[in-house]
């Protein structure tokens, strides 16, 4: 069944049109179109290598696009100096794949490290205030001063995902969130993606290999293979594609 | 062909750092300032290496006393022994000697740190977040270093003196007062000066290179052992290259 919370399919926050990307002689992107609205879940799926990742990092704009159209929340993000790339970025979370938490820093200083930026965009809330209730929101008060070598992989990925919500994001890039998760953690992970998007109407691209966290958090789906777009909708309308390539992603 | 690939390899290395550190001079006088993280910096690179940078120098005043005493007392010239000894420790042996040491904990350090934090995409966390990882990481360790280093020769220098000092009391019933007025009588700034001023540049040489193998490490685990290693291979040479430099540019100011 199709889950449809509060996606408002007139507003695409983030907008791609044939998109490129290459590293030298390997043309990771080739021609890509996707639109995202606001509220909307999209899980892209691939093969390893296939651009997954590529097309996250040059949505937040940590890589440069050859060429095409990728404008998020209205801003054309390769046209944007750093300045203003950095004030994007406040409205957008990514979730790196190993959770990519400061190992010198406890929780909480990991948590705070956006706000020193970031801080004007929140100056009415105490910054512990912040840091609490991001914190309570993935279930891990608690931890609040542990450092990161302490934290099981399980908890990496919310207290990352936490530091993600502290800013408030409309929009967040997930990147495999239950890679390296046995699959009640897992599961748990895709259960919180879920919550985030229901309480805070968030839009979110979930880059994943795997195919129960794809079902249960996504609208949408895309099949990313050989740098296109190759297949989109729903997880049932996909699952009963009858493409050899699209199969293979659910045998 | 060996020959020639690894000439390559040298010259775009050489070029590639005059890059990185052409960055930082751009980027430096630019705000935003990170100045707590300079401080920590500070206080990770200086007080934490007082230890093992003391050690070293108090072993080097007394196997330098030790070694230098026969000869001296068979020229008649023991009276001699603690101005030169305070001479050659400050002049070349403190720098030279405190350089290496820092390269080889700093620089291998600051090193496989960057590279760890590149493999685990903690740079590209901070650079998402809005805060310049290059101003973050970089800059504040760069500076870090060329302010310390010249704060640990001068601990280093005083250490060894004091290793000398305590060979001369126990070998030669010298006392400390003694030692001491004999080795400032014979120190001039002359000395001092030159000695300080290369620090910070072995400082900044040891920063630099660190975090620019930092920065460019390959990914994956093997390339933050590989990136420790290059850094100390390279941040040592360049302390011998630059003391070379500055010896013959002092020859030139000092010379009688």
């Amino acid at each position: 069944m199709e889950k449809d919370f509060n996606i408002n399919r007139s507003q695409p926050v983030i907008e791609i049109l044939d998109l490129r990307k290459s590293f030298g002689s390997n043309h990771v992107l080739q021609g890509f179109d996707l639109n995202v609205f606001a509220g909307e879940n999209v899980a892209v799926m691939g093969k390893s290598g296939s651009g997954k990742s590529v097309l996250i990092k040059c949505i937040i704009g940590l890589l440069p696009i050859d060429k095409g159209r990728l404008v998020v929340l209205g801003e054309s993000v390769p046209d944007l100096d750093h300045h203003k790339l950095d004030v994007l970025r406040a409205d957008v979370g990514f979730q790196f794949q190993g959770s990519a938490l400061y190992d010198s820093m406890t929780v909480r200083e990991n948590l705070e490290f956006p706000l020193r930026r970031h801080r004007d965009k929140l100056s009415g809330i105490p910054v512990d205030d912040l840091v609490l209730e991001s914190l309570e929101n993935v279930g891990l008060a608690h931890a609040i001063n542990m450092m990161p070598s302490e934290l099981s992989g399980g908890m990496k990925k919310r207290v990352a995902l936490a530091r993600t919500l502290i800013m408030r994001p409309k929009i967040i890039l997930y990147d495999e969130p239950t890679s390296g998760l046995d699959p009640v953690t897992g599961k748990e992970i895709s259960m919180l993606i879920n919550e985030i998007q229901q309480r805070f109407n968030t839009a979110a691209i979930i880059i994943t290999h795997d195919l129960g966290c794809a079902k249960v958090t996504s609208n949408r789906m895309v099949i990313l293979h050989e740098g296109k777009n190759y297949a989109e909708g729903t997880y049932e309308e996909i699952s009963h594609l009858n493409d050899k390539s699209v199969k293979a992603f659910f045998i | 062909m060996g020959l020639v690939k690894q000439l390559r390899y040298y010259f775009q290395e050489t070029g590639n750092i005059s890059l990185f550190a052409t960055r930082f001079f751009r980027e430096f006088l630019n705000p935003p300032y990170e100045f707590k993280e300079l401080l920590r910096q500070c206080y990770m690179i200086g007080n934490k290496s007082l230890g093992l940078v003391g050690a070293t120098g108090f072993i080097m005043g007394v196997v330098l006393t030790l070694q230098t005493r026969p000869t001296m007392i068979e020229f008649g010239a023991e009276s001699w022994i603690p101005s030169m000894v305070g001479i050659a420790i400050v002049r070349e042996i403190g720098p030279v000697l405190t350089a290496l040491i820092c390269s080889g904990k700093i620089g291998s350090g600051i090193g496989a740190e960057l590279a760890s934090m590149k493999v685990t995409e903690q740079i590209d966390a901070m650079e998402v977040s809005g805060t310049n990882p290059f101003k973050y990481l970089v800059i504040t360790r760069v500076m870090a270093c060329t302010f310390m280093l010249p704060v640990l020769v001068v601990y280093s220098d005083l250490i060894s003196l004091l290793g000398s000092a305590l060979v001369e009391l126990i070998k030669g019933d010298v006392s400390f007062t003694l030692y001491f007025n004999n080795v400032f009588t014979y120190l001039s700034f002359s000395d001092l000066n030159p000695s300080i001023i290369k620090s910070f540049f072995f400082g900044f040489a040891i920063g630099i290179v660190g975090c620019y193998k930092g920065f460019t490490s390959d990914k994956g685990t093997e390339g933050v052992g590989r990136t420790a290693n290059t850094a100390v291979v390279i941040s040592s040479m360049l302390v011998f290259v630059l003391d070379f430099i500055a010896v013959l540019i002092t020859d030139i100011f000092y010379s009688p």
